[in-house]
């Protein structure tokens, strides 16, 4: 497994022209979070092949260019820079969301041994089935939308924290759910870019959706739920 | 266009088929794989076609060209529903056409003289159009395509999402690459940069690419 590196902090010095105090703000970069299994352990669902690649390098390029976005973020604001502010927030937009979403997913899937595929219980099973009528018809319903989705983007089960309950969501490239909602926190988000599928399943969309639930990991679902629900 | 729209069928028969590429589906290897070839074509884009005739049966586009359906059905931006299968069934022979075995090299004749007045010189075109298709977030095209206003005629390199062509914006496309990932992802995983240099390099067709701005100057000229 790779190591799991901590986020690098670097500190840098403002206010050289100011009579006030420099004051130091540290700007945090981000690492790649290591998998909490190994590449191979969600097979036969998602292949080793696809989760090596999908993780060191979809994912670590997304960390790699959010973390350069950020340093000609920090830059521009120091410099008052307005315009070069406003014309970085594409690329933070798509890098941290691809760092933001790919976070979640990997602990949205989990090998079987570990409870891959186990039906939530507590309240989100409670809620699922209130909100949806069983968690069939959930699955049924996430896995539409994943699979009507046009381009690159991702299928959500999220909380309305606001609303209180369940929504189904969909998302273009890889803003975050949030870009849908405010008050939309994640529980369970689906890749549905055709990097995450398509060495083993090639056009074949629908049936990496039907197969993907057998690794879901509900726990990790519920306990989002059951902080955010508090 | 490759539609059954002879004169002998009437429109609510028309339907579109599914063209082959002018070449063999190995053809280009080994920088575009027969397995590309026969997911990317035999696949999704016969998928599209498939479903667009499905779609547009017993409707006011069935009959059409499938020009026309991409820009009827795009609809000003608020697209309807045939948009997107008309639009990537015509992308995707566009796309096949812009390629020939032993391609890449440079272009010649007023071509390459009108990407010079454009673009200032042949390499600083390929860098634009290489960079376009790069930072295409996400699934989507690269286009070289030619505009003629009442000012103005000239060459521009545009990117554009998902299933958006320039068709919808008035332009003549002339040539394009297509970026979404099950484009390259067998042949370069991750590395869409290395698809797009071997697609300059190696497959793009300059012959389609003049044969085209030679028909978009004579449409424009009307």
């Amino acid at each position: 497994m790779a190591f799991r590196s901590l986020a690098t902090r670097k500190t840098l010095s403002l206010g050289l022209n100011s009579t006030r105090l420099t004051q130091s703000r540290a700007l945090q970069t981000f690492s790649l979070p290591d998998l909490p299994y190994d590449y191979g352990a969600l097979e036969p669902a998602i292949s080793g092949e696809i989760m090596q690649l999908h993780h060191q390098k979809h994912h670590q390029t997304y960390i790699t260019n959010y973390n350069k976005a950020l340093e000609q973020l920090h830059e521009a604001i120091q410099k008052g820079d307005s315009s070069t502010v406003v014309k970085l927030q594409t690329a933070i937009k798509f890098n941290g969301g691809g760092h933001i979403n790919h976070s979640i997913f990997w602990n949205n899937l989990a090998p079987i041994h570990e409870g891959g595929g186990e039906p939530p219980k507590g309240s989100l099973g409670w809620a699922i089935d209130t909100n949806f009528g069983s968690l069939e018809s959930l699955i049924q319903k996430i896995s539409a939308e994943g699979a009507a989705l046009q381009g690159s983007g991702w299928v959500w089960l999220g909380l309305d924290k606001e609303l209180k309950k369940l929504v189904i969501e969909t998302t273009a490239n890889q803003d975050p759910l949030v870009t849908k909602g405010p008050n939309l926190v994640p529980l369970l988000g689906i890749d549905v870019w055709e990097h995450a599928y398509y060495l083993q399943y090639k056009n074949v969309r629908p049936d990496y959706l039907k197969n993907i639930w057998k690794v879901i990991n509900w726990k990790y679902a519920s306990g989002v739920y059951e902080k955010e629900s508090a | 266009m490759a539609t059954s729209q002879n004169s002998a069928l009437l429109p609510s028969q028309a339907k579109f088929e599914l063209k082959p590429p002018p070449y063999p589906l190995n053809a280009l290897e080994p920088h575009m794989s027969q397995a590309t070839l026969e997911y990317h074509w035999g696949k999704h884009h016969k998928t599209y076609v498939e479903n667009l005739n499905k779609q547009i049966v017993g409707t006011e586009l069935q009959g059409l060209s499938l020009e026309d359906i991409v820009v009827v059905s795009y609809n000003k931006g608020d697209v309807l529903p045939s948009f997107n299968n008309a639009a990537q069934a015509w992308n995707h022979e566009f796309f096949w056409e812009s390629m020939k075995p032993g391609g890449g090299g440079k272009p010649s004749g007023e071509l390459l003289d009108l990407i010079e007045k454009d673009f200032g010189s042949f390499d600083q075109f390929v860098e634009e159009f290489k960079s376009a298709a790069a930072t295409q977030f996400g699934s989507g095209w690269a286009w070289l395509a030619y505009k003629a206003s009442e000012k103005d005629k000239k060459l521009e390199v545009i990117k554009s999402v998902n299933a958006v062509n320039p068709l919808v914006s008035d332009y003549f496309p002339l040539l394009t690459i297509d970026v979404w990932e099950h484009a390259y992802y067998l042949d370069f995983q991750n590395r869409r940069p290395d698809y797009i240099s071997t697609f300059m390099e190696k497959l793009v067709s300059w012959e389609a690419v003049s044969a085209r701005l030679e028909k978009a100057k004579v449409q424009a000229a009307k």
